[in-house]
């Protein structure tokens, strides 16, 4: 199989031999231990955990441990790049501080307003507000959602969608007290009104989540809390 | 923060308005040209026709409120426009599409 990866601003070729279940994360850690060594590229867990190992292949962005070459493999290639809308540190390493950045910045944090003297919260699995939470929790920030936007190469400053995702599973949360400030983070040219829907972010989530319908609840929240006088 | 929500409720309302609005023009149009229509009879039948004037009207004013909204989202992402000059270019692209809609259906209801 002909594997071309990215390298600097131009691709160079590696012929890899082809293995029953053989993964993209496969390929490339053959590629680095037996081809060149001085190819850099990140993992940890293989097994969709841990989100690490996100690159684009064949001009998709993807988990390469859970992407098996036998479902991408085109004519026996594969072109492999790091994830675009983030900068480069080298080969297929990203800088992701940009990312996780924006979390902190759409206000990603929990904050509660119990202290420790108090009994904790009793929050009841099948409330609405629960459910819309259990949707959009299980986010392990891979990254691919961000990677997939058009909205964020157009506009570097929005918050993309895992941010927001994030953002949503709090303002839904009954036990967190910034909603409100919340809400004004996530609005805006940077926020949720950028988001055009496309809905690239649900189509390539690795986790099936759908942060199209995380934005799309900021959205009405932002408009509740603007028309109750709030924001 | 607020502008922007602001500008995020007027286009998904008027984008309420437009659905309906566009579906009942074009049924109409279809409707009324079946076997034909001149010019002449189509005048005929909207001059002095308030419930039409009225809802012309209103379907003028939900596009020029919801095309400007859409056009500024274009201008910033695609040209990097943003900003007071592209504001003031978008107020008169929305009084542009008023004035010429308005026009059109004062000539044709009036």
């Amino acid at each position: 199989m002909k594997v071309s990866i990215k390298r600097d601003s131009s691709f160079q070729e590696f012929e890899v031999p082809r293995h029953p279940s053989q993964t993209v994360l496969d390929v490339v850690t053959y590629i680095q231990r037996e081809l060149d060594p001085t190819l850099a590229y990140r993992f940890a867990c293989r097994v969709g955990m841990c989100g690490s190992c996100a690159m684009t292949v064949n001009g998709a962005p993807r988990w390469t441990c859970r992407t098996h070459v036998d479902k991408v493999a085109r004519n026996d290639r594969i072109e492999i790049s790091p994830l675009k809308n983030l900068p480069v540190i080298r080969d297929l390493v990203t800088d992701m501080s940009g990312f996780f950045d924006k979390w902190a910045r759409a206000r990603g944090q929990f904050e509660g307003r119990l202290s420790r003297n108090e009994d904790f919260s009793r929050v009841r699995p099948e409330s609405p507000d629960r459910l819309q939470v259990d949707a959009a929790i299980e986010c392990i920030g891979c990254a691919v959602c961000y990677s997939a936007c058009e909205v964020v190469s157009w506009n570097p400053r929005y918050l993309g969608p895992a941010a927001l995702n994030r953002a949503w599973t709090l303002v839904q949360d009954e036990r967190d007290a910034g909603k409100i400030e919340r809400l004004r983070a996530v609005a805006g040219d940077a926020g949720c009104h950028s988001c055009h829907t496309h809905m690239s972010c649900t189509e390539r989530c690795p986790k099936a989540l759908s942060p199209t319908a995380s934005i799309a609840g900021l959205k009405r929240e932002v408009a509740k809390a603007l028309l109750k006088g709030e924001v | 923060m607020r502008s922007d929500t602001l500008l995020w409720l007027a286009q998904r309302s008027s984008a309420a308005v437009l659905a309906l609005c566009v579906s009942v023009h074009l049924v109409t149009i279809v409707y009324a040209v079946r076997g034909g229509l001149s010019a002449a009879e189509i005048l005929g039948r909207t001059r002095g026709s308030a419930a039409w004037l009225a809802f012309y009207v209103l379907f003028v004013i939900a596009s020029s409120v919801h095309a400007p909204i859409g056009l500024r989202a274009v201008l910033s992402e695609w040209l990097r426009w943003r900003g007071a000059s592209r504001d003031l270019f978008l107020l008169a692209f929305a009084a542009l599409l008023l004035f010429a809609g308005m026009r059109a259906v004062l000539a044709v209801f009036g």
